[in-house]
């Protein structure tokens, strides 16, 4: 028997009042892959995460991770939020945001078998030091690493991302690529990531989704990262872009 | 130890035993729930519940109850849960939210006060509380509430505290964060209106906000925060009511301003 796809969207449609944000999303991501999911603003790749979570509910059509509802599986998937949605007045530590994602509740206090294993991932995402220093004082970067810890603390074998390279530095963003690539070599971890960086998804994604509310172009980076294909998902490619489709 | 015997003395009056157990368990509840409402950036909600069991009480005080606080919080819990829904279901801001329902229910007591046309002692004291009044009865409703708020947000701490650090990765994680958010304002509407009788319409938002606000200057996580947010509390309430003892000046604006001494001391003694 086959296993079933890590992320699978059938034909769905989501529409927020009058706006159809989704139009038939229909595609399957193999376990494994490091899909990289492009698309301009208001493109609906945020909406098509809170689907795959269940936190929106398709008009149409359904999705699933592994074969299952994701609430059903909370262990098996770690998810890293784009950074501007969350309060940097709370005051916590990144130690406390990493047991977060262990215990997927706020720790009030940490036992000592959570603080190691929370130290271990720091400490495998290259920042030890960070946890005791307050999420206040952390920059773009060290947030990134302290938000992949808490995503990686629960060995997820799949990781979402919502771009995550936003409010990141250049060398930043480069190692976060690096890292989710060495976790993936170890533990063969589907990765998932919505990103407006086509750089990024032509040189470390095996897979790209091109959308713009509808899917409009899912393959290999050099087949869907041609100029026709990026016209069709943007309206217009900048100069930059051009650069990447070469 | 001259001080000692006169705290003795004081506190050997039962309305003054009454008065501070009341006036601690109300520190006990609103130093926790409160965590929640300042770092949720709800500081107002306290003001319009309060201004909505006004419009609760009064309402109870011209159909001639003996007990006003029993209309009072059915109509202050339809007022929080209203607010929670034009949060959930609009676009509106919560303080947009919260100042709808604050001045209707404002409207509603004065229009009730009026209709009533009798000596206003009542709504006196409903305004400026009366904690030197707080009788038996009294402290054994705001002991219930202590319990039931307790009761509550222990076990759910993790949860709320998780949905107020981010709402959409707590519901990545299972968390009922909707939900919760009900819960949250259906248990503040409680608090304030067992609360009221303490230090009155005008002052019970101070509960709410200052203890956890000068906790939150200080505090390096969430949990120390809410230590700390009823150690002020708790130290505002008896500090205030000795001092309005001797001052013989209203407790409930003692206790708020000795509150506000605390803020400004951890203003002062905040790490930048």
């Amino acid at each position: 028997m086959s296993r079933p796809p890590a992320l699978h969207f059938h034909h769905v449609d989501v529409r927020f009042g009058e706006v159809d944000v989704l139009q038939d999303i229909n595609f399957d991501v193999e376990p494994g892959e490091f899909v990289a999911i492009i698309g301009p603003n208001g493109a609906g790749k945020s909406t098509l995460i809170k689907v795959a979570f269940g936190l929106v509910t398709p008009r149409r059509g359904h999705a699933a991770i592994f074969g299952r509802d994701a609430g059903d599986q909370p262990e098996r998937i770690g998810y890293v939020p784009q950074l501007k949605t969350f309060d940097r007045s709370f005051p916590a530590t990144a130690l406390e945001l990493v047991v977060s994602g262990l215990r997927r509740r706020w720790p009030a206090w940490i036992r000592t078998a959570e603080r190691e294993r929370a130290r271990a991932t720091l400490a495998q995402v290259g920042a030890e030091g960070l946890a005791q220093r307050p999420l206040a004082k952390l920059s773009g970067g060290e947030l990134q690493r302290a938000f992949l810890a808490r995503a990686l603390i629960r060995r997820p074998d799949i990781v979402l991302l919502d771009e995550p390279a936003t409010g990141v530095d250049f060398l930043a963003e480069h190692d976060l690529y690096d890292l989710l690539e060495k976790y993936q070599t170890e533990t063969g971890a589907t990765i998932a990531m919505i990103t407006h960086d086509l750089a990024a998804a032509r040189y470390h994604a095996s897979s790209v989704v091109a959308m713009n509310r509808r899917v409009h172009g899912f393959g290999l980076p050099e087949e869907v990262l041609c100029e026709s294909c990026l016209r069709e998902a943007f309206g217009h490619i900048g100069h930059s872009h051009e650069v990447i489709v070469l | 130890m001259s001080w000692l015997n006169d705290l003795r003395d004081i506190f050997g009056f039962a309305f003054m035993q009454r008065a501070l157990i009341a006036g601690l368990l109300v520190a006990l509840t609103s130093g926790l729930l409160g965590v929640f409402v300042v770092q949720r950036g709800l500081s107002f909600l306290g003001d319009g519940l309060a201004h909505a069991s006004f419009g609760g009480v009064a309402l109870g005080l011209l159909v001639g109850l003996e007990q006003p606080l029993w209309v009072a919080l059915p109509f202050t819990l339809v007022a929080a849960l209203g607010i929670a829904w034009v949060r959930e279901r609009t676009r509106l801001s919560s303080d947009t939210a919260i100042g709808i329902f604050f001045a209707v229910s404002v409207a509603l007591g004065v229009l009730f006060i009026g209709l009533r046309r009798e000596y206003q002692v009542d709504a006196w004291h409903l305004l400026f509380g009366s904690i030197l009044g707080i009788g038996q009865q009294d402290l054994y409703l705001i002991a219930a509430v202590t319990v039931l708020a307790f009761g509550l947000m222990i076990p759910l701490w993790g949860r709320l505290a998780y949905a107020t650090f981010d709402a959409e990765l707590a519901q990545t994680d299972g968390v009922k964060v909707g939900r919760l958010e009900y819960l949250l304002f259906a248990l503040a509407a409680v608090v304030i209106v067992a609360s009221v009788q303490v230090v009155g319409v005008i002052l019970i938002a101070a509960y709410l906000v200052i203890p956890a606000a000068a906790a939150r200057l200080v505090s390096p996580s969430l949990s120390v925060m809410s230590l700390l947010s009823v150690l002020f509390g708790v130290l505002s309430t008896s500090v205030g009511l000795v001092a309005s003892f001797f001052l013989d000046v209203p407790s409930g604006s003692t206790i708020v301003l000795t509150q506000a001494l605390v803020f400004v001391v951890a203003a002062l003694a905040m790490k930048r």
